[in-house]
């Protein structure tokens, strides 16, 4: 039904919160994304010819790299990009089948392939780019939060991630439950004053970014001023005058 | 947005024979058309030709053509659903109409069908119009013009090739001429506003808002995502250089205005003879040409938000 869910009492809100401090822009989630789903739940990512000249295929988790700033304010951010799962989607209520649908329980937005006719409405509608067209089965496909992970009990509890989340090196990604204030991503959120993409559009994404830290500028050891008047060792200091003439 | 030639076809095609089903529903019950067997038989076979080849077309560019018909279930939600729901709709009054005036049974229940069917012609044409005015991240299309965009070129194409029709069964009607004349001029108002509209518009995100750090620093993308073109960039990342939209907008105009006007004109002026059914038939087929151009310039010049994570920004403004 592509309506979308009356708020459920004790539903929770999944999703990502990710800092865009600590990403160092590896691709290590890009890759685990594209390796869970080569063969989760909702059918695997095709790829054409990912060996030849022009390799194509479908992955859901991309990473850009931006340069915020100019000159001594300057820093490179990386900003991975993938499914919001937002509150609002446009794409679930553009739908013409009920393929695309969000779930009431958690909040995942996710494509119901046996319903899916491939009309790339729901990709039009998503303001970030979090659909793709699989060529191969004639449906979309998105982010889906792992869902086939999350509540999967054959995995140890520790596990019950997402692949982007798990294969993060730096920690960047976090996941959890957005509409309960005391948990993780919560605190992280408010601590770091998490924010929206385009929220212009309207659509009310659930994952959030903690937005980088401001740099402190690097100093020099011997620039420092209490080196000049440590007490110390007096000594060491006659020497470093004499090596400093 | 990538132009795909099957929708392109599609709405051109459904609009022409919705706009000709509505002018055919609405005159015919007051007398102003001839209600011969003949009229009646070309003309809807046009209209309902035109429309179905039209819907048949749009299921080209599905993954699944054979779940099409799932894409009426979601109306409550969906305006590409209850385009499916009114396009099926309408056929109910149309096949109606045109079966009772085939039959000669031209009757109270003809004339009610005739104004069902050009009311479900306009709804049809309204939903199909509301699937693009309804779409945020796609600015140009997030535009106020876009029905009175997309309801007046299927009412000029429609007046025209009922003029064309005319001219060439029955006689050249001067209400015809003259209605195919004022859409004309209307729906090029319509088109013209349209572009100054989305001219004049800048994007209301940007990259700054697109990826949410706070705003007031200088952003820019430094490396892509990836090196090989993907399905974002294939479908919502094409581009047309200014000059060259500006001239297709040209040729759009001067083919899909200019020329019927003129054509017209002069198929009025030399009513009576065989010429004049030429020009008629020369009025709307570049008409319908023109209308072509139309459309594959409202996707070509329509960019989406996606394209600023790429790009830094949405716009379409290649030198």
């Amino acid at each position: 039904m592509t309506s979308l869910p009356a708020p459920q009492p004790g539903a929770k809100k999944l999703g990502l919160v990710i800092d865009l401090d600590t990403c160092v822009g590896c691709h290590a989630c890009v890759v685990s994304c594209k390796e869970w789903n080569a063969f989760g739940e909702t059918g695997p990512l095709p790829e054409f010819g990912p060996y030849q000249a022009e390799p194509w295929g479908v992955w859901l988790n991309r990473v850009h790299t931006f340069e915020v700033g100019d000159g001594e304010d300057g820093r490179t951010v990386y900003f991975p990009k993938n499914c919001y799962h937002c509150e609002e989607p446009d794409c679930v209520t553009v739908c013409p089948t009920g393929a695309s649908y969000k779930r009431a329980e958690d909040g995942i937005v996710l494509v119901d392939a046996a319903l899916c006719i491939g009309c790339k409405l729901c990709s039009w509608a998503c303001p970030y780019g979090a659909r793709e067209f699989d060529e191969d089965g004639g449906v979309m496909k998105k982010c889906t939060l792992c869902v086939d992970r999350i509540y999967d009990e054959n995995l140890p509890e520790g596990d019950r991630i997402p692949a982007c989340v798990a294969a993060c090196p730096t920690s960047a990604r976090h996941f959890g439950d957005l509409g309960d204030a005391s948990s993780a991503v919560s605190k992280l959120v408010a601590e770091r004053g998490g924010c929206d993409p385009m929220p212009e559009m309207g659509y009310r994404p659930v994952s959030k970014y903690l937005p980088p830290r401001s740099i402190r500028p690097t100093r020099v050891r011997d620039e420092r001023p209490e080196h000049k008047t440590a007490g110390g060792n007096g000594f060491l200091q006659w020497i470093d005058r004499v090596l400093s003439r | 947005m990538h132009p795909a030639l099957s929708i392109i076809f599609f709405t051109t095609s459904s609009g022409v024979g919705y706009g000709l089903l509505a002018w055919i529903g609405l005159l015919a019950p007051i007398g102003a058309l001839p209600l011969t067997r003949q009229f009646g038989a070309v003309s809807l076979l046009l209209a309902l030709g035109c429309i179905t080849a039209g819907l048949l077309s749009s299921t080209l560019h599905l993954g699944h053509p054979e779940r099409a018909w799932r894409a009426i279930s979601q109306w409550r939600s969906s305006w590409l659903s209850r385009e499916g729901v009114a396009a099926i709709a309408t056929y109910v009054p149309a096949l109606t109409f045109a079966g009772l005036w085939l039959f000669d049974a031209r009757n109270g229940v003809w004339a009610v069908c005739g104004w069902l069917a050009a009311a479900g012609s306009i709804v049809t044409v309204i939903c199909t119009a509301m699937i693009y005015r309804s779409l945020k991240p796609i600015r140009q299309w997030y535009n106020r013009w876009v029905i009175p965009n997309y309801l007046m070129l299927a009412a000029m194409t429609g007046a025209l090739w009922l003029t064309a029709v005319l001219a060439v069964l029955d006689v050249l009607r001067p209400a015809a001429t003259a209605l195919a004349a004022v859409f004309v001029l209307a729906a090029a108002a319509v088109k013209l506003a349209y572009w100054r509209s989305i001219d004049q518009n800048s994007a209301g995100s940007t990259l700054a808002s697109a990826t949410g750090l706070p705003p007031g620093r200088p952003i820019r993308p430094l490396d892509p995502p990836h090196t090989e073109e993907n399905y974002l960039l294939r479908e919502m990342g094409y581009r047309i250089a200014r000059r060259h939209a500006a001239k297709l907008r040209t040729i759009a105009m001067v083919a899909g205005f200019a020329v019927p006007l003129v054509a017209l004109a002069f198929a009025w002026l030399l009513r009576g003879a065989a010429a004049s059914a030429v020009l008629a038939l020369v009025a709307a087929v570049v008409a319908t040409a023109g209308v072509v151009i139309e459309r594959w310039l409202f996707f070509a010049e329509a960019t989406h938000t996606v394209a600023l994570y790429y790009r830094g920004e949405a716009s379409s403004s290649v030198r």
